[in-house]
């Protein structure tokens, strides 16, 4: 420990490659090189800080149930029996719900404001999607439970199960809450992100690019399928896992459309939970040491989750960058 | 306005006199070609010829139209707004600026190349089938052979045949100007606008693209816009001169750069301004 942090001092003190090009001068860039050091230190810290605590407090519970606390379907607090898999399970489901549902809504929105909407349009719908990011997610949650779901259970998974009810997606009671509202609720407030980010890429293509496209007679459809969106595709899965980051862990709105119910079922019409909105409903409720822990636990789950999440996209953006070359 | 400007500059004499010593025909013929960006003339009654199967240069100083200019022959002007032309760009005799001509069949005839190479952000071999995947039906052998040879034309074949499978933004700036050639000449065009090619490479990759050039004009008829007189007088058959978005000047090269007819030609390719 002692040497990696004697390294980092060096490094800050000068030891890095820029200041062998730069070496600082002066007073005030010494200070400013100590003051960013600080404050990038300071994130690390707190990253840890948070990672030991989360193993800290949910010992009791990782000792008890071990490694089949991920795959176990009992949540019984009385008899004090923890597993986290449904849990898993309904954040699984809403965040890839969410996905598949704002992604191509979120892309295609972009290439139209960038692509073909007329200036006036563009910049209208973009501040509404601006201002869509901005709605609180307890109004999402509201509007899910007060609206949406209503909406849901008169209207549409009547329709969805009256041509698609042979799908076991499909069956069950049409509550209007449950995995398939929390996903869409989910999609909206993902949306903007994917959006704004997907637009900024696409705007970022260089023009000349686009028109060597349109150069070699293609349509619009043509030069926006294999030349703009490969060449913002990098941002686009940027986007995808930034909408994702925050799908996995949004808890307000989820909590209130989700159905808060320990249950794992194929139907996206029942109700189910996942592990935010399982920690919003019960924390308060966790007296015993051992529902504590295992609450916990299933923090220190979502904490991996995104940690995976992140490994994904890191691995899938150098993959990309190996096949289309380093130049986008 | 109009009427003063046709008076103070006579293309339209020096073309015919050098139609006439040339055996091979007009290619593109330009009549009375105004251009617009909004309320803004960029261009002021162009006219001029360009011959079949020779190099036409296009030199002038920054922003004088240049490639304004070629970038109506294959309207690809017509993707912004508010940019707009009249008169006539006649190519075998048919006005490609009339509503019912095939723009996309006008761009498998006119390829262009950019300042900056463009490849698509794909392997190398994709780059060059792309043009070849959209105009044609092809067999996937055909395919490789339509590529080679267009490699081979582009003079790129012999370094990239076993890197094919790499991406074209991996290439050299030079090599990606190139590939961007082979994906233009892949689908058998008829024109080449070049609008300053060899800007953004070095001085050896530009002289492979100059030979390249030269290589070309057997089957290719080459517009090609320089900033670089060296460049037109080395590569190039024909010359235009342009200034403040009128053709000043028009001739064989030759005649353009030892005894030019206006003192404004003059006094650019000696270095007086521009």
């Amino acid at each position: 420990m002692s040497t990696a942090l004697d390294k980092l001092v060096a490094v800050v003190r000068g030891g890095g490659k820029v200041s062998e090009t730069t070496p600082p001068t002066g007073r005030a860039d010494v200070a400013f090189r100590w003051l960013t050091a600080a404050c990038a230190l300071l994130v690390i810290l707190i990253m840890a800080g948070m990672v030991v605590e989360l193993f800290y407090n949910s010992r009791l519970s990782l000792k008890e149930f071990g490694f089949g606390f991920l795959w176990s379907t009992d949540w019984n607090p009385v008899l004090q029996k923890f597993g986290a898999a449904s849990s898993i399970y309904g954040t699984l489901v809403s965040t890839i719900l969410a996905m598949v549902i704002a992604m191509p809504l979120g892309v295609l929105t972009a290439l139209f404001l960038v692509e073909l909407a007329p200036p006036g349009i563009s910049k209208v719908v973009g501040a509404g999607v601006e201002l869509l990011a901005a709605v609180p997610s307890i109004i999402f949650g509201m509007w899910g439970l007060f609206v949406f779901a209503p909406f849901m259970a008169d209207h549409v998974q009547p329709f969805l199960q009256q041509w698609l009810g042979f799908l076991p997606l499909f069956r069950g009671a049409p509550l209007g809450i449950g995995m398939l509202p929390a996903g869409i609720i989910l999609a909206l407030m993902i949306l903007p992100f994917i959006t704004a980010v997907s637009r900024d890429v696409f705007a970022m293509v260089p023009s000349v690019v686009k028109e060597s496209g349109y150069g070699m007679g293609s349509t619009t459809w043509e030069v926006t399928r294999k030349v703009t969106l490969r060449h913002g595709i990098r941002g686009i899965i940027g986007a995808g896992f930034l909408g994702l980051g925050r799908a996995i862990g949004e808890t307000m709105a989820i909590t209130f459309v989700i159905g808060n119910s320990h249950q794992l079922s194929a139907s996206l019409f029942e109700p189910g939970n996942s592990i935010a909105s399982t920690l919003a409903n019960e924390f308060t409720e966790a007296s015993e040491p051992m529902y504590l822990s295992a609450l916990i636990e299933l923090g220190l789950v979502l904490f991996f989750m995104t940690v995976i999440a992140q490994m994904i996209a890191h691995f899938w953006l150098n993959r990309v960058r190996r096949q289309m070359g380093d130049g986008l | 306005m109009i009427d003063e400007i046709s008076e103070e500059i006579a293309t339209k004499p020096v073309v015919s006199e050098h139609a006439g010593d040339e055996k091979i025909g007009v290619k593109i013929s330009v009549k009375d070609l105004d251009f617009f960006y909004g309320s803004t003339q960029a261009l002021y009654n162009n006219t001029l010829d360009i011959f079949g199967n020779r190099v036409t240069a296009i030199i002038g100083p920054s922003g004088c139209g240049k490639s304004t200019h070629i970038r109506v022959y294959n309207r690809i002007f017509e993707l912004y707004r508010g940019q707009r032309v009249s008169g006539a760009v006649l190519m075998d005799g048919h006005d490609i600026l009339s509503p019912d001509q095939d723009v996309i069949e006008l761009r498998r005839k006119i390829g262009m190349i950019f300042q900056k190479p463009t490849p698509f952000p794909m392997t190398v071999f994709e780059n060059v089938a792309y043009g070849l995947r959209l105009h044609y039906k092809v067999s996937k052998s055909e395919l490789t052979g339509r590529v080679e040879l267009a490699l081979r034309d582009a003079a790129l074949w012999e370094e990239v045949k076993d890197k094919q499978g790499e991406p074209g933004l991996a290439l050299s700036g030079g090599q990606q100007q190139r590939l961007c050639i082979a994906r233009a000449i892949a689908v058998e065009p008829e024109v080449l606008l070049m609008d300053e090619p060899t800007s953004a490479i070095d001085p050896l990759a530009t002289a492979k693209i100059e030979e390249l050039v030269e290589q070309l004009k057997s089957k290719y008829t080459i517009v090609i816009v320089t900033h670089n007189m060296q460049q037109a007088a080395r590569i190039s058959d024909y010359t235009a001169f342009f200034y403040q978005g009128k053709i000043i000047e028009f001739g064989r090269t030759k005649q353009i750069f030892t005894k030019p007819a206006k003192k404004q030609t003059e006094d650019y390719i000696t270095g007086r301004f521009g």
